[in-house]
């Protein structure tokens, strides 16, 4: 029992890792249809964002709540900057934008090892997060790990975040539309260029504040993007193109699926099924979870 | 493209005949430009590979007054966390040994190429070292895969190799040299230390590849003869990072001890999480092969502090030789620099290669190859010998345990330096592994 | 040009149909490159740099499938690795058979193996002509069953590309699961012969970059006959309106589906040769990195023209080594920035350069007829 609520609940905490490396890609993959490798980049680079100011800040608690908001605004700026300079004359040509960020990832990854060294960096959790709280006592106490249960929380919060701001605010209103029929939101008088940007500075920013929640589980270092890259879209690809609902529940379900998977088999056998399930569940719903209703034949 | 003539298109033969013809021109223009980017390549070879093809075992080239030796090290991808700072050490020898007038008279010139985390990569750059900047030796290598891969290239054209990374035994190449630990010089040793201790229970965590895996068998032939159980073994992909159901697992086991091969980015997630676990250095020690004071400073002895290492070196070892390393790699690379096992066996091997060259009054890698038996340096882990035979060295294995200030202190060695055995003969139980 | 005239750099895969051109010409340009690969090269390289040469021609032929997939059929195929792999498996293990001689296990199964035999699903490698056969077939049977199900169910656009990944992303960590019969990490290495040639020999290694340069020059004028052919223009007429072909009555799904199952092939028989050319085929060659590094170099050059595309994966391969060698360092900068500019501001690839340049000049002499957009 113990260990079928262990799981479960480690099922989870990988879930909303997966959800936050990929919230930022429901933004600029789903409802943009942009596929930027440098999104990996993007959650490196809140990582060193914590790491940078954890060398001027010496609480490490403060730092890391101060973290996600710079975090945010350093990612969305260097994801505001790439949409300028580069995507905005992409948007029609997928594969091409998917190859051009692949550039900027690359090079991104090198600044990243000349600035802070090659080797991985190291950032100080604070003490009240790396402890865990018991949930069952007796012998075999099942225990939950206080990282795992803020990142969760982080989670829910950039979850609850986003789909208010897409839902009640203007911002969010020109965004869906823009997504809906570029052609009518622009006949409408709203500059969906701007609106591009915007978004895409959202979305990044959400990598950045991954990159945050990511110190606490894992390495910060150059490379650190590119392992989870792929997941994230995948996440995305399966949860279907344009809806945060689908995001949400195909991360939770994956991530219970990898745990439970990685219990009873090898890593790598896990690893293995569920890039298979992904691929034989696209072959039955080849849009995803959930898809946006268009009239579109395509 | 609005008005798109695809439908046009189906009907194939009417446009056979209009006239239609840009393609032609493109096979013109691709001939050309396929002629022009041969001619690109024949440029750069011919520039530095002058009359050096036709000869299989390219000579090394050591006719003017510096002598030229390859770096071949991961300086992109995922394994350049740990090899950069290898090459940071060669670089360091060489300068030494040239401040104090160099190799049989002779500047050291180091050529540094990027294996780039990638194996094939990695054999096109030693046969690029060889062939085209003819190098008296190499240094480098880090993955076992990587010297896998490098391991025939080098052996085709004769030429040496310096691997300076502690390695899964079970090989002996003519033209490499071994100056990391095999595993009698580590893992056999960190099991004694934990058969003393009396662990009677291990579980054993690695990254999916070959190092571990070897490890892995070796241990369990060890535990096997020697009273010990084996609780479970699991491997992660390479570069995964999620180990929360890896760590529940351990857990679960209530093993009395971990033996942990993971390597690189692993590390860091496998020990966050271990904490989070619950799972303390006190309750169940993880001995890790793969963790030197470089890894220790990227995890943080927040997470490490208690934890054990099986090494033949620490920052803190003491000595002369060792102080002075210390020294002038933080004069030259940064005060917060840690030095670690695998920077201190490249910077020795770098040292060994001169020490031999001089005995052999000739940089010709077979008579290098026979002044081999014998030398000794006074390196900074103590003085290490070259074993002609096996061509690996005697190295003193050492026990540390990590402390709160991110340094590792040495709690067990093994007196004096252990005779390499990369094919574990002198161990019965050893006897069905290979 | 006429018709397209106007269009400005156009839109990813989308550039204009090209039909049949005159034997002659295509003739003209097939003969210099064969001058190219047999004569200049071999006479002007060293053994060294001609062994690297016939490592970049195994990429170009992996563009040569991507040309037409890609480029001709708008698939984004972003999953090459897998079928390099497996004929690069294929072969490799049949010559790690060949190189143990009969009734040995090759060297790493002896290291780290179990297993006191080959394992049954390596034994049908052991003759050389299933092997020969299945460097190609399997992975052609493979992107057929993968195909058949994928288009059928029509997955395509970012969809098809993701889903690609994931597949390499999978046969990759599969492959270093199994190290006791693959080799895990290491892949298969040191391999000493080719169906009884002596590698290390220079003469054979020569012999070897001949055989790579005429299977490419063979792939290359296939493929072109394929791309000419009423197919060809049914493939373009998919990729540019698959609904449109629909309603005439075609099957997209099975005219996709050849192109995809070409590519693959392709693919397999570059794999396959790759491995003598360069020794070794690793799980390094199959995931997600490689499958990108092989659509970057046709996209460089030009993905809808097989000129471009070959020529293209040529040079991209060649900038990497001649760059990496020159900023061992720092190379990654100036390969980042190269994929960055040529493929944002060139959209149709380098070979593009030469019409515009054509444009231009026509610009200059008359009024562009009715450019579309």
């Amino acid at each position: 029992m113990t260990v079928i609520l262990g799981q479960t609940f480690t099922g989870i905490s990988i879930g909303a890792v997966l959800l936050l490396i990929a919230l930022g890609l429901s933004l600029t993959f789903g409802q943009m249809n942009v596929i930027n490798m440098a999104h990996g980049e993007f959650i490196m680079a809140g990582a060193y964002t914590t790491y940078v100011l954890q060398k001027s800040i010496s609480g490490a608690g403060l730092s890391l709540l101060v973290a996600l908001p710079v975090a945010f605004l350093v990612a969305g700026a260097l994801g505001a900057l790439l949409e300028w300079v580069l995507i905005r004359r992409l948007y029609l040509r997928p594969l091409d934008t998917l190859l051009v960020t692949w550039g900027v990832s690359l090079m991104l990854q090198q600044l990243a090892r000349d600035l802070f060294g090659a080797p991985n960096v190291q950032t100080r959790a604070p003490d009240w997060l790396t402890g865990n709280i018991t949930v069952l006592g007796g012998s075999d106490p099942l225990t939950f790990a206080n990282s795992r249960l803020f990142i969760l929380g982080l989670a829910v919060t950039a979850v609850v975040a986003l789909s208010l701001t897409l839902r009640l605010t203007s911002l969010g209103r020109r965004i869906r539309g823009v997504v809906q029929n570029r052609d009518l939101a622009e006949v409408s008088g709203i500059s969906t260029s701007r609106v591009d940007r915007t978004a895409f500075f959202l979305g990044s920013g959400l990598a950045g504040v991954a990159g945050v929640a990511l110190t606490l589980v894992g390495p910060i270092g150059p490379t650190m993007g590119t392992n989870i890259i792929i997941d994230a879209f995948l996440v995305i690809v399966v949860g279907g193109i344009g809806q945060l609902k689908g995001t949400v529940i195909v991360a939770f379900a994956l991530g219970v699926m990898q745990s439970v998977l990685e219990y009873s088999t090898t890593v790598s056998v896990a690893k293995v099924l569920v890039l298979v399930a992904i691929v034989a569940f696209l072959q039955w719903r080849p849009q995803g979870l959930y898809t946006l209703r268009t009239r579109s034949l395509v | 493209m609005s008005s798109q003539p695809e439908g046009v298109h189906l009907s194939s033969e009417s446009y056979r005949s209009s006239g239609f013809r840009p393609q032609r021109r493109r096979v013109i223009a691709g001939a050309a430009a396929l002629a022009a980017v041969v001619a690109l390549t024949a440029c750069g070879a011919k520039t530095d590979a002058a009359g050096g093809s036709s000869d299989q075992a390219a000579k090394a080239d050591t006719s003017g007054d510096t002598v030229r030796v390859g770096l071949l090290n991961s300086l992109s991808g995922t394994m350049a966390i740990s090899e950069v700072t290898v090459r940071d050490s060669l670089r360091l020898a060489i300068e030494e040994i040239n401040a104090s007038g160099g190799v049989l008279g002779k500047q050291i010139k180091p050529v540094s190429e990027d294996g780039a985390s990638d194996w094939p990569t990695f054999a096109e750059k030693a046969a690029k070292l060889i062939k085209e900047d003819r190098v008296a030796a190499t240094f480098g290598c880090w993955t076992s895969a990587s010297r896998k891969a490098v391991k025939p290239v080098f052996e085709k054209n004769k030429s040496l190799l310096f691997y300076p990374v502690q390695y899964e035994g079970l090989e002996e190449s003519p033209y490499i040299f071994y100056t990391g630990a095999t595993t009698n010089q580590q893992i056999v040793p960190a099991l004694d230390y934990l058969k003393s201790r009396g662990e009677k229970s291990i579980y054993l965590v690695g990254s999916d590849y070959v190092f571990p895996r070897t490890a892995n068998k070796i241990i369990k032939a060890y535990a096997k003869a020697n009273g010990m159980k084996v609780l479970g073994e699991d491997y992660a992909p390479l570069g995964s990072t999620e180990f929360s159901t890896i760590a529940n697992k351990v857990k679960a086991s209530k093993a009395d001890a971990v033996f942990n091969t993971l390597n690189g980015d692993s590390n860091v997630a496998f020990f966050k999480e271990y904490k989070s676990a619950g799972l303390t250095a006190r309750s169940m020690p993880v001995v890790s092969v793969s963790i030197a004071e470089e890894e220790v400073k990227s995890i943080g002895s927040q997470y490490l502090a208690g934890q054990l290492t099986a090494w033949n070196y620490y920052q803190t070892t003491p000595g002369a030789a060792n102080t002075k390393f210390v020294k002038a790699y933080k004069a030259k690379y940064g005060q917060d620099k840690p030095t670690s096992d695998p920077m201190e066996a490249a910077y020795t091997s770098v040292y060994l290669w001169k020490a031999m060259v001089e005995k052999a009054k000739s940089f010709d890698p077979e008579k290098v190859k026979a002044a081999s038996d014998g030398i000794t340096f006074d390196a900074p882990e103590g003085t290490v010998t070259v074993d002609g035979a096996s061509q690996h060295i005697h190295k003193t294995a050492r026990i540390g345990r990590i402390g709160t200030d991110g340094l590792i202190e040495q709690v067990w060695d093994s007196g004096e330096p252990i005779e390499p055995d990369p094919f574990l003969k002198g161990y019965d139980w050893a006897s069905g592994l290979s | 040009m006429t018709l397209f005239k106007g269009a400005p750099a156009a839109p990813a895969g989308k550039s204009p149909s090209v039909l049949a051109g005159r034997p002659a010409r295509a003739w003209a340009g097939f003969a210099a490159a064969a001058v190219a690969l047999f004569a200049l090269a071999p006479l002007a390289l060293s053994d060294f740099r001609l062994g690297l040469l016939a490592k970049y021609l195994c990429t170009a032929m992996v563009a040569v499938g991507i040309c037409l997939a890609w480029g001709r059929g708008g698939l984004l195929t972003l999953g090459q690795g897998v079928f390099f792999g497996l004929g690069g498996y294929a072969m490799a293990m049949h010559l790690k058979i060949a190189d143990a001689g009969p009734g040995n296990l090759p060297d790493f199964m002896q290291l780290y193996g179990t297993a006191s035999e080959l394992p049954w699903w390596w034994r049908p490698f052991g003759n050389p002509l299933v092997a020969l056969a299945a460097t190609v077939l399997l992975p052609m049977a493979v992107a057929a069953v993968l195909g058949s199900f994928i288009f059928r169910r029509r997955v395509k656009g970012a969809y098809f590309a993701i889903l690609s990944q994931a597949l390499a992303a999978a046969f990759a960590i599969w492959l270093i699961g199994q190290q006791a019969t693959t080799g895990g990490t290491n892949g298969l290495t040191d391999i000493q012969g080719f169906f009884g040639y002596d590698l290390d020999d220079p003469v054979n290694q020569r012999m070897v970059y001949f055989v790579i340069a005429a299977v490419l020059l063979l792939l290359i004028a296939l493929v072109r006959q394929l791309i000419h052919s009423r197919y060809g223009e049914l493939l373009v007429a998919v990729r540019d309106s698959e609904e449109r072909v629909r309603f005439l009555g075609y099957d997209p799904a099975n005219v996709k589906l050849v192109a995809y199952v070409v590519a693959a092939g392709t693919a397999g028989l570059a794999g396959a040769l790759f491995v003598p050319a360069v020794g070794i085929i690793s799980p390094a060659m199959i995931g997600i990195v490689p499958s990108i590094e092989f659509v970057i170099g046709a996209a460089v050059g030009g993905r809808a023209s097989l000129a471009g595309a070959v020529l293209g994966a040529i040079g991209v391969a060649w900038a990497k080594t001649a760059l990496s060698e020159e900023f061992p360092a720092a190379w990654t900068y100036f390969q980042g920035l190269l994929f960055i500019v040529a493929l944002a501001f060139l959209p149709g690839g380098l070979v593009s350069l030469a019409g515009i340049v054509r444009r231009r000049r026509a610009a200059a002499t008359a009024l562009p007829s009715g450019g579309a957009a």
